[in-house]
């Protein structure tokens, strides 16, 4: 067992253990914190159900941003459907066998990397270009951006150009899974690629890649409207005078 | 007539986007209370206290906690920009921190440095700052040019509503005991006397007196406007602009003509003479909810069945979305009726079942287009299916006048712009900021008024009447263009034919 392996084991596990108590910890604050008056963003659905197919169409169709700008519409959702590709591609180097899903999902996956990055870029121009986007941007901004076109840019260069000892890739991740650790390459392309991607998973409950949780206790997309007809009175409201 | 700069219509229907000017705004502030008792009456310190700083942390601590809304908000905006070009201040001021996402970052830099582990870490990096007194100054600034109109929670990826953020804001400002003196003053007033202008019973007699005597005049049919009397079945809670202010007072008339022709026996209340509620302004549960109390309080003591509510929008958003869970359940009124109900609802279904005689030509004169109020087009609803809130007022215009256009599809419905004047910001000392916020409303007018022919701009809120009445000659507009939607009704509804 090499340096670099158990390094890289350490990382990930604190990286996995970081996302997962990170976002679970959010999650159990937004969920406990309650939401003591109906402001859906009307109109509203007037059902549970009609929230759910609200909700879909905000996740899955950035229904709201593509009312407001097609252009920032077009760029989210090319990064965001080209980076759920890409992920999906990668879940077979954590299963074995790997799902027929995910093998169809292969070559799809392959050539997405090239979806991310330019939807990236795009992103990233933006923020210098339009000078309101320019205004409101922090350098976190700046970065989380570079951070991912740097993952993205690595994982392409590891498909397309030079090619890293993939079976051995999957046997060290399938080998952390069942806590039997296999070496890990030491390919510096991969070495980088997989420390970006320990690092986006460590700032991801810090940052504002909280969006992906907050987006489902959005208060003005996921309220039913129904406050003619059902009372809403937080606990600690009922002490209101 | 301004010594501040107006923007200039052009031919297009919608505003372009400005490139930004920052410090535009700024310094622009609505005066603070200098009567401690304006604060000490809400339940606020009469003035700034010294810990303010440590207060004001401790506050937010407090809200994040009560409100899911504010939590999510401040942690999941991405700065995609989405809501950079769609406030009306910021398309009429140039100012960046008119952006609801500029806006919204002078309290989330204040979060990030206190409440995450990001901003306490490397505060540089992620736009987090420490409490000073230069960023109070900026929150006071610019969380009294938001009016809550919601248009920018419209279109964010996750429903981000700014409202929710100045609304905090500026409850964490009275908390320290920097409160703004216009809706301090006024909410105040309408907790303790009943309504925003402190007018006793009497004085509201009286002027209901006079309006009898000018219906009577003026058609030859005595309409009432009834005052506390028990027993009644509508129990009207109006804005109280409703009473004097002008083109409000139409309104009222035309609500009195209404129930009138249909035979509804209704009542106003002295002890509730007020639809409006500053404190959702202030995002103060308690003082929102004691203002609404004595409307309960009113409709138990008079043993109405029904509560109808008149032309306001901030109102109708407290009425429709918050009465219920504040003040409900309102299991003593009669169930087939929605409590609390618009009038528009009220006038709409007396329409559609023939009850009133309506004669569209006796507004012929009048080139009709109707402007979307925020709160109600955002923030409510009206009628059994969503968005009733925009053809249920539009229908009612179409049955009491012959000429009707709508503005730009851009400009109204949920897309509507607020008229510049909401959220407590109808006042002298916000002039500029008022005017300029007009700007997107006043463009989509334009172009109507050039295509079609508008001479009569339509709505259902106080605040919109008030503050169009103002801001329309900055434009070049008439002021008597504003008018309410029942102010149509008023004159097409042909009394003595159907009672």
């Amino acid at each position: 067992m090499t340096v670099v392996t158990e390094l890289y084991a350490l990382l990930f596990y604190t990286a996995a253990a970081i996302l997962l108590i990170g976002v679970v910890r959010r999650i159990v604050i937004y969920a406990r914190a309650p939401a003591p008056l109906r402001i859906a963003t009307m109109p509203a659905p007037l059902t549970r159900f009609g929230v759910v197919l609200r909700m879909v169409r905000e996740v899955f169709f950035f229904e709201s941003l593509f009312r407001s700008t097609k252009w920032t519409w077009m760029f989210g959702v090319l990064f965001h459907a080209s980076m759920a590709l890409v992920l999906m591609r990668h879940l077979r180097y954590f299963q074995e066998p790997v799902w027929f899903w995910v093998a169809i999902v292969q070559p799809f996956g392959k050539y997405a990397a090239f979806g991310m990055l330019a939807g990236l870029a795009a992103l990233l121009a933006r923020r210098f270009l339009v000078d309101r986007v320019r205004y409101i941007s922090s350098p976190s901004d700046y970065l989380m951006l570079c951070l991912l076109l740097a993952i993205a840019a690595s994982g392409a260069m590891m498909t397309f150009v030079m090619h890293t000892d993939i079976v051995d890739v999957k046997a060290f991740f399938l080998g952390l899974m069942r806590f039997k650790w296999q070496p890990l390459p030491a390919d510096p392309l991969l070495l980088l690629h997989l420390a970006l991607v320990a690092t986006l998973m460590m700032v991801f409950p810090i940052s504002k890649l909280l969006h992906a949780p907050g987006v489902f206790f959005s208060p003005t997309r996921n309220q039913v409207d129904d406050a003619r007809e059902k009372q809403h009175v937080a606990p600690w409201a009922r002490d209101a005078v | 007539m301004a010594d501040f700069d107006v923007p200039v219509l052009g031919d297009h229907p919608l505003c372009s986007v400005p490139a930004i000017k920052p410090g535009a705004m700024h310094g622009l502030k609505p005066f603070a209370v200098n009567n401690p008792m304006h604060n000490t009456d809400l339940g606020f310190p009469g003035a700034l206290v010294e810990n303010w700083e440590a207060v004001a942390v401790a506050k937010m601590g407090e809200l994040l906690g009560k409100y899911r809304s504010l939590q999510v908000f401040l942690d999941s905006c991405v700065k995609c920009g989405s809501c950079t070009d769609k406030c009306h201040y910021f398309i009429g001021t140039a100012d960046p921190r008119n952006m609801p996402v500029a806006r919204q970052d002078l309290l989330r830099q204040i979060y990030r440095r206190y409440f995450t582990l990001a901003g306490k870490v490397a505060p540089g990096l992620v736009g987090a700052k420490d409490l000073t007194k230069e960023v109070l100054d900026d929150w006071y600034s610019y969380f009294h040019q938001c009016s809550q109109c919601r248009r920018c929670s419209v279109y964010c990826p996750y429903g981000i509503d700014t409202a929710e953020i100045s609304m905090a804001a500026r409850e964490i400002m009275d908390s320290i005991g920097l409160g703004q003196k216009y809706t301090n003053e006024i909410l105040g007033k309408n907790i303790k006397i009943g309504n925003n202008l402190g007018l006793p019973p009497p004085a509201i007699r009286n002027t209901l007196d006079g309006l009898e005597e000018d219906v009577e005049d003026a058609t030859g049919i005595a309409v009432r406007f009834p005052l506390d009397v028990k027993g009644a079945d509508v129990l009207l809670v109006t804005p109280s602009a409703d009473f004097f202010a002008e083109p409000h007072i139409d309104g009222l008339i035309g609500y009195a003509k209404v129930f009138h022709q249909a035979g509804i026996s209704w009542t106003l209340s002295s002890y509730a003479s007020e639809g409006a509620n500053f404190g959702m302004f202030l995002g103060s549960y308690d003082n929102m909810k004691k203002a609404a109390t004595r409307i309960r309080h009113a409709a138990r003591e008079l043993g109405v069945k029904r509560i109808v509510v008149g032309e306001c929008g901030h109102a109708w958003r407290v009425a429709y979305s918050f009465w219920n869970t504040l003040i409900g359940p309102f299991d003593f009124l009669d169930p087939k009726y929605p409590a609390p109900q618009h009038i528009c609802e009220v006038t709409l279904d007396l329409i559609r079942r023939g009850a009133l005689n309506l004669d569209k030509s006796a507004n012929d004169h009048r080139v009709v287009t109707f402007h979307d109020s925020c709160n109600v087009a955002r923030a409510s609803r009206m009628g059994t299916t969503p968005g009733g809130q925009y053809s249920i007022p539009r229908d009612i215009i179409r049955a009491s006048c012959n000429h009707f256009v709508d503005m730009d599809p851009g400009t109204i419905h949920d897309q509507t712009f607020c008229c510049g004047g909401g959220g407590g910001l109808l006042t002298d000392d916000l002039m500029p900021v008022r005017v300029k916020g007009a700007y997107p409303r006043m463009q989509a007018l334009r172009q109507v008024q050039q295509e079609h022919g508008v001479n009569y701009l339509a709505a259902i809120c106080a605040i919109c009447k008030s503050q169009f009445l103002k801001v329309l000659p900055y434009y070049q507009f008439d002021r008597d263009m504003i008018g309410g939607v029942h102010q149509l009704v008023s004159t097409a509804i042909q009394l003595g034919t159907k009672e």
